[in-house]
């Protein structure tokens, strides 16, 4: 087996538990954090998928991924700080 | 007029939305910045008005092609347009419009919005990219931007079950955008090439495109909200303030389902199979069914509405079967399948739109959208009821509106094609929208039992007169041209289905080609 | 799927095995299909390599990401900015805008990360402008240089306890100006070379470092932005 290709293999790995824990988890956070190691595994497939023709367009796209999962991840987190905001100030459990 | 002409109108429909957004979002004013958008939408609506003509005259049935930086596919980008986009831009342009007028009426916290327009221009800018775009990355940061914006724009709302909503709708979203993602690294890792057309040419059947076609399958099954997935849609959709979930259903939905169009029937048919198409049929008769049943169960109006667009989205599902049988036998009714299908996108956008309008205009004077609350509300509000009975009749199919045509032909197809149970489906929907849509008409028009009348109807101050907010003409003026335009839309049959390039000449191959 | 959302008990057992189940044979199928495909394409380096001395910049990577396939950042930008929209604090530029900062909530801050700080700043800002200028030849460039920026902006703001008034009106010029000044470069080419963003050879090298300094601001802007966001609304628990 070549390098590039047990790279690949990890990144569908990190992909399929990141899925798992997206659904199983119980808490917000959780499930924000299994979104972005899913988007991390698909990054590591990119990455391995250039790297035996040392090819530079997966890399752009996974810059560019990596920033669109920086601004989802922010928007997620101000979203759910409201939400505990809000029912702080209401008074109700979480 | 050339082509090259028709081409140059491309990039403008991406960069003046983007900037519509930077100026409101820099200059957030009251009346000004309501004037510039309204501006700004009716210079959209003319450039795609412009361009629909152009490709309708048919120079070239494969429609047009830009090269973004000049370089060209496929080391560049490419903008690619035929009959179907160009009917889509029109679409989305058309009741952006309108929508855009209602908005400016609809929000007066002027915080509101500061927030709503930037966000309403970027969710514009992304529609127009999808239905544009022949690369299959850019199709990834476009449906990014396309799904962030719409959660930030159901978020509005400020509520604790519209922020719960939107962040559900968030992560479903992301979760869809992800599979999308990897199947294009699996197809990138396999034809090293990401431009639409190319791809188009290169596909093979073989394992790693079938797996690359499925997950890209299931994350835009789950942003279009094909019934096991559309747990997040109702929700989402029924929370929103009401410009956004009538552009949520009438437009966004539809952006994803285009994109599986695409995938399935013109870039890779070489990787789908029989089955495949019959079970994708399969889903969306039963989120007829099932879409269809929970809007008669629910007990709030936007609810109702939000349900049928479950189960308006399963009639869309139909494309997959009636285009593939014939295509498998090598005949080829396939056009006439994609043509009956984008007119009945057209006619159910104009329906639930003006659905949304109307139900928002109802919760703006009552304050609520419980059903059993709405008492002959249509005495208070005969334009808006009317809007939405108007609607309904286009949604339930009934002659002679734009949802009767759609229907008729799907029904044709599916005689002609001799898979007579898919018009078992498509008549049994129309039934089951006839219920849900007359239960609340029932409501709304009794007046038999009105002792809940104006008192009870309407919030009751202490001085006992009634203090019902007055609604704007603006807002009944544009949930009843939305429906009205769904009727109408029954009489330009002839001409919308002439557009070129709806009727496909095969399955692959329309891609890029001058 | 989600519709417990932020339930403090987890899913039943059975339901859990079911996820894990499904989840890893999607996995091992996807595995399975990856490995006997072999070896990926070559892919479009060859047709970089080829056009690279035409972009305008040696370094591959950015020449894709600002020349070759610059319609792809100009939308990342623009994911950026829909994020920054929703996180901006409510209130317009009239309203609100007497302060060019305002102020944090946060307690004392020792004189030793204040002096700290003092050193730290200006040099992080200079590694920053490297990063920047250097991404036309090596690995660097707006993202990177934005996030080192954001990340003496929170350092300056944590030790002022203060952070930029995002209602001003210059405030939001830096958050829109990567996206403004991208649009209209790629406009006035187009007059120039007939195409959106396609940037004259002779010219292709500034071009892109105007816009990567542009988007540099903005980056940073945002990514403060995103800070001060979640700072101010963290629930206390």
């Amino acid at each position: 087996m070549t390098q590039d290709m047990l790279y690949s293999i990890c990144g569908l790995l990190l992909f399929g538990i990141g899925l798992y824990r997206l659904i199983a988890a119980p808490r917000i956070l959780l499930k924000v954090l299994a979104v972005n190691i899913q988007g991390v595994g698909v990054f590591m497939l990119l990455v391995a998928t250039a790297y035996p023709h040392s090819d530079p367009v997966p890399h752009a796209m996974v810059l560019t991924g990596i920033v669109v999962a920086v601004a989802a991840t922010a928007l997620a987190l101000s979203l759910y700080c409201r939400i505990h905001e809000l029912q702080a100030g209401s008074g109700t459990e979480p | 007029m050339s082509s090259l002409q028709l081409a140059s109108l491309l990039p403008w429909l991406v960069s003046l939305p983007l900037l519509a957004a930077i100026v409101s979002f820099v200059l957030p004013g009251g009346r000004s910045c309501r004037w510039f958008c309204s501006a700004a939408a009716a210079i959209h609506l003319s450039i795609s008005m412009a361009l629909l003509l152009l490709i309708k005259r048919g120079m070239d049935a494969g429609g047009a092609v830009y090269n973004i930086g000049g370089w060209g596919a496929p080391l560049g980008i490419d903008l690619h347009v035929d009959g179907f986009s160009a009917l889509m831009i029109m679409l989305t342009n058309g009741i952006a419009f309108i929508l855009t007028l209602y908005g400016a009426a609809y929000f007066t916290d002027t915080r509101k919005q500061a927030r709503f327009w930037p966000l309403w221009w970027l969710l514009i800018t992304a529609l127009n990219c999808l239905y544009l775009a022949a690369d299959a990355f850019n199709i990834y940061v476009a449906l990014e931007i396309m799904g962030l914006a719409s959660v930030a724009l159901v978020a509005l709302q400020g509520t604790v079950v519209a922020l719960r909503a939107a962040l559900r709708y968030l992560l479903a979203g992301l979760l869809g955008s992800l599979c999308y993602l990897l199947g294009v690294a699996l197809l990138y890792r396999s034809y090293g090439v990401l431009d639409l057309a190319a791809l188009g040419q290169r596909v093979l059947s073989e394992p790693l495109s079938w797996a690359a076609l499925g997950v890209i399958t299931v994350g835009l099954l789950l942003k279009t909200a094909l019934l096991p997935l559309h747990f997040w849609l109702p929700s989402a959709h029924a929370s929103a303030p009401a410009p956004v979930s009538a552009a949520l259903s009438a437009l966004v939905v539809k952006a994803s389902f285009y994109l599986l169009v695409v995938f399935w029937l013109e870039v890779m048919p070489s990787a789908t199979s029989y089955h495949g198409l019959q079970l994708l049929g399969a889903l969306g008769a039963a989120a007829i069914v099932v879409g269809s049943l929970q809007a008669i169960r629910a007990q709030r109006l936007k609810l109702i509405v939000a349900y049928s667009t479950v189960a308006q989205l399963g009639y869309l599902f139909l494309l997959f079967p009636l285009v593939g049988e014939p295509l498998h036998s090598g005949n080829s009714l396939g056009g006439a399948a994609i043509s009956a299908i984008i007119y009945f996108i057209i006619a159910h956008a104009f329906a639930k739109a003006a659905m949304f309008l109307s139900v928002g205009n109802i919760q703006h004077v009552v304050g609520h959208d419980k059903l059993t609350g709405l008492n002959a509300i249509a005495r208070y509000m005969p334009l808006s009821l009317a809007a939405f009975a108007i609607a309904g009749v286009s949604l339930i199919g009934l002659p002679p509106s734009g949802g009767f045509i759609a229907k008729w032909l799907l029904l044709n197809l599916a005689i002609d094609s001799g898979q007579w149970w898919w018009a078992v489906a498509i008549l049994g929907g129309g039934l089951l929208a006839a219920v849900y849509v007359f239960r609340v008409i029932n409501f709304a028009f009794n007046d038999a039992d009105s002792q809940l009348g104006a008192d009870g109807l309407f919030n009751t101050q202490g001085d006992g007169s009634t203090a019902a907010p007055r609604l704007p003409r603006m807002l009944s003026a544009c949930a009843f041209t939305l429906a009205v335009v769904a009727i109408v839309l029954g009489f330009t049959a002839p001409w919308l289905l002439s557009v070129p390039g709806v009727s496909f000449p095969g399955a692959a191959g329309s891609w890029g080609q001058p | 799927m989600f519709n417990e959302l932020d339930s403090t008990k987890p899913l039943p057992v059975g339901v859990r095995w079911v996820c894990a189940a499904g989840a890893a044979a999607l996995t091992l199928t996807l595995v399975a299909m990856v490995f006997f495909a072999g070896a990926p394409a070559s892919g479009l380096s060859g047709e970089v390599a080829t056009r690279l001395p035409q972009s305008g910049v040696e370094n591959p990577v950015t020449a894709v990401l600002l020349n070759f396939r610059s319609y792809d950042t100009l939308l990342e930008i623009a994911v950026l900015l829909v994020v920054v929209v929703a996180l901006v604090p409510a209130g317009t530029t009239s309203a609100n805008s007497a302060d060019w900062f305002t102020s944090l909530r946060l307690g004392a801050v020792d004189p030793m990360s204040v002096g700290f700080a003092g050193l730290l700043a200006p040099i992080i800002v200079v590694v920053a402008g490297y990063l920047l200028w250097v991404g036309a030849s090596r690995p660097g460039g707006a993202f990177q240089a934005g996030a080192l920026l954001a990340a003496t902006g929170i350092l300056l703001s944590l030790i002022a306890r203060q952070m930029p008034n995002f209602c001003r009106l210059p405030a939001r010029l830096l958050l829109v100006a990567g996206l403004l000044v991208f649009i209209l470069v790629g406009l006035i080419v187009s007059l120039a070379t007939g195409a959106f963003l396609h940037f004259p050879q002779d010219f292709a090298g500034v071009l892109i470092l105007l816009i990567e300094a542009a988007a540099t601001l903005s980056i940073a802007a945002a990514l403060l932005l995103f800070y001060s966001g979640l700072a101010q609304t963290e629930p206390a628990r």
